[in-house]
């Protein structure tokens, strides 16, 4: 057998422990759901860069680990090390998972507006099933590929936010996922399902970060349902260590004048898969989204973005934007679907790739498939340096080389932070771009 | 000053100045007049140190040291200036970050303490008066969205505000109507004194009716092809560059 069929076999292996240790506790339709997962997941393999999808991102080293599910035990992150990823001046509900568990310790839930859940997703499927059945695995669907069955044959965790109809969550809810030495060599499956019924409102920021460096395997999934009226803003935070695999998916579904605004943030991981598919089902849908990448060494991220516009009137906004150093990868691919219904769609997607070194490189990739013929479509791919007329501009007014790139870089880079609506949000993560640039005093000292 | 002796330049393997030779003093207004691809901003950018610039052969003398040996952020510590011909566009970089940024590096280069927030937001604010620059461009990005005029006045505050020793304007007055003009005018004239070189290059005698230059040099084919007073640039201005460039050649056969 060679190596990556080994690799596989310890997938399997998880799998079929998983399935006895659930077998009597889970209800029926979720068991199904779960063989149907594993099946899938057993006759797909894992993908190979000889599928289009996966061309430029070779996942052979995940394969290869044989990740193995982590143990259910929230203890073990300490209080203080947590403290240094809760947003400063953000008040809010604060959902804790460690190792993929959730610990309610750690975690502080604030007052909700009647009608609004925000639980364990492991408490959910065993309280409250029926309510979940008619989403869990069905937004994600069977369209995606092997990871996320493996998620869904595994998730055992994550959150459940059901908002319902016209409830407004007004603090965002912070989910922090941390992974400690103990999750060493393992894999992790969180997963979120968040319902937001008609004219309901919140904001949810999914927060991935390490402990300790050790090199594990976070394999992500989240599902939205955005009803009629609705507005979900959501963001993805990747802070992991730099030796860290992360393959993230947020599958949405939009209601009729609904809005998804979504930000994806990368800043750390060693090999990052994300996939962001939303269906604009309804007339008036609006979908934003926005995502930065920030790679040195020998950093990978690949962002694949699958907006279909089903029906009229729908309109999406793409903005993602990428800074790559050392001999960093980055993949985007981003595809727009306009169904033969979808008249007076307005679709825009921009995608800017910054190279910082000669051995970087970005490849981008836009996809637009149009099916209606009124329709507004635009979109622009850049691979580039930085521009050397803005340089020899700082220089010559006697601002240092070195400090004329970093304040360029971090110009290109907050762009695409300007757009997130919450402050401290925006503003942790500007601190955090100037701590990546190679001279953060200089750069700092200027702002 | 300024001492440039025998300067050849190329830009992109193409030779543009042949042998240009000039001398500036503290406290002197030299204009730099010739008609298009003479060379003009080849001389500026070269001064600037922009590095698609090669000096091949020549040198280029400010304040007793090799000037082509710095690097063009080393040059603009030392007091030498360029107004751009084309000040370029930094979008998500403000002003005035820019501003603070380059004036700091001045002024410790110069021994002087950096400015603290209040005592630099006063000096911006008058020097601003002076470039007629309204307080929101402090604000927004470096150039961008700005028109050419409103471009010109920025570089004027740039130059009041870094007090270099050496302004080099380059077609500071193209494209410019009579009110920015004069603006470019009273920033120039407000910076002159015994301690500083101003070196204006420019198409037009235009500009010249407001800043008066104590010398005035005629570049043609990569040379100084005459060098006069303000008299010449009248001339020029009456008769055009056709018959100085002919002289010039005759001078050199």
């Amino acid at each position: 057998m060679n190596p990556v069929n080994e690799g596989k076999a310890a997938y399997l292996d998880t799998l079929a422990a998983f399935a006895r240790q659930t077998e009597t506790r889970e209800v029926l339709w979720l068991r199904a759901l779960r063989r149907e997962a594993a099946a899938r997941f057993d006759q797909l393999g894992f993908p190979t860069t000889r599928n289009e999808e996966w061309k430029y991102t070779d996942v052979a080293p995940i394969v290869r680990a044989g990740f193995t599910s982590a143990a259910r035990d929230p203890a073990g992150a300490d209080g203080a090390q947590l403290s240094r990823y809760w947003f400063e001046n953000l008040p809010g509900h604060k959902l804790v998972f460690v190792n993929g568990c959730f610990s309610a310790e750690r975690s502080r839930l604030g007052a909700l507006p009647k009608g609004a859940t925000v639980a364990s997703l492991a408490e959910a499927l065993i309280r409250q099933p029926q309510a979940l059945e008619i989403y869990f695995g069905r937004i994600a669907g069977e369209s995606a590929h092997a990871f996320t069955a493996l998620n869904t044959a595994l998730a055992a965790d994550g959150v459940y936010i059901h908002l319902a109809p016209g409830v407004q969550v007004e603090q965002p809810i912070h989910l922090l996922y941390v992974v400690t030495p103990a999750a060493g060599s393992k894999m992790l499956t969180p997963r979120n399902l968040i319902v937001a019924e008609e004219g309901s409102r919140a904001a949810v920021i999914e927060h991935y970060v390490t402990l300790g460096a050790a090199a594990y395997f976070t394999n992500a999934l989240t599902e939205v349902a955005v009803g009629p009226n609705a507005a979900v803003e959501h963001y993805r935070l990747q802070e992991e260590a730099g030796d860290a695999y992360h393959v993230g998916g947020l599958h949405a579904r939009l209601g009729r004048d609904s809005r998804l605004t979504a930000h994806a943030v990368d800043l750390g991981g060693r090999l990052v898969r994300n996939d962001v598919r939303a269906a604009l089902e309804a007339e008036g849908a609006e979908c934003t989204l926005n995502g930065l990448y920030v790679v040195g060494g020998r950093g990978h991220v690949d962002n694949h973005t699958h907006i279909d516009h089903v029906k009229p009137r729908g309109t999406s906004r793409e903005f993602y934007k990428g800074v790559l150093d050392g001999r960093a990868r980055a993949v985007f691919r981003g595809r727009i679907v306009v169904h033969p219904d979808a008249q007076h769609t307005d679709a825009r997607q921009v995608n800017n790739n910054l190279l910082l070194s000669r051995d970087a490189e970005a490849d981008s990739q836009p996809q637009l498939e149009i099916y209606a013929d009124d329709v507004k479509c635009a979109h622009g791919a850049t691979v580039g340096n930085l521009d050397e007329d803005a340089l020899f501009y700082l220089r010559s007014r006697a601002i240092e080389a070195s400090q004329a790139r970093d304040l360029l870089t971090y110009a290109f880079a907050r762009d695409v932070l300007a757009r997130i609506a919450l402050a401290p949000v925006r503003e942790r993560l500007e601190r955090r771009l100037i701590e990546s640039l190679m001279h953060r005093a200089p750069v700092e000292e200027l702002l | 000053m300024l001492s440039i002796k025998n300067l050849h330049a190329s830009v992109d393997g193409k030779p543009i100045l042949k042998g240009l030779s000039l001398e500036v003093k503290a406290g002197e207004v030299h204009a730099i007049m010739g008609p298009n691809g003479s060379g003009k901003s080849t001389l500026a950018n070269v001064l600037a140190g922009r590095e698609n610039y090669v000096v091949t052969q020549g040198e280029v003398i400010y304040r007793g040291k090799n000037l082509l040996a710095s690097a063009p952020e080393e040059r603009a510590r030392e007091g030498v200036f360029l107004a751009f011909q084309y000040p370029v566009e930094i979008p998500g970089v403000s002003n005035i970050y820019m501003l603070k940024a380059a004036l700091n590096a001045v002024r410790k280069a110069r021994g002087e303490s950096e400015l603290d927030a209040l005592d630099f937001i006063a000096l911006v604010k008058e020097r601003m008066k002076l470039a007629e620059i309204p307080e929101e461009f402090l604000y927004r990005s470096v150039n961008e969205g700005f028109s050419g005029g409103e471009k010109k006045r920025n570089e004027i505050l740039q130059m009041a505000l870094l007090e270099p020793r050496l302004a080099i304007l380059d077609e500071t007055d193209s494209g410019l109507d009579i009110d920015a003009l004069q603006v470019v005018a009273r920033g120039v004239n407000a910076l002159r004194s015994p301690e500083r070189a101003i070196v204006l290059v420019t198409h037009y005698q235009r500009l010249l009716n407001y800043i008066v230059p104590d010398y005035v040099h005629v570049l043609a084919s990569g040379r100084i092809v005459k060098s006069g007073d303000r008299t010449l640039a009248q001339e020029l201005d009456r008769q055009g560059y056709g018959w100085v460039a002919q002289e010039g050649a005759a001078a050199s056969a």
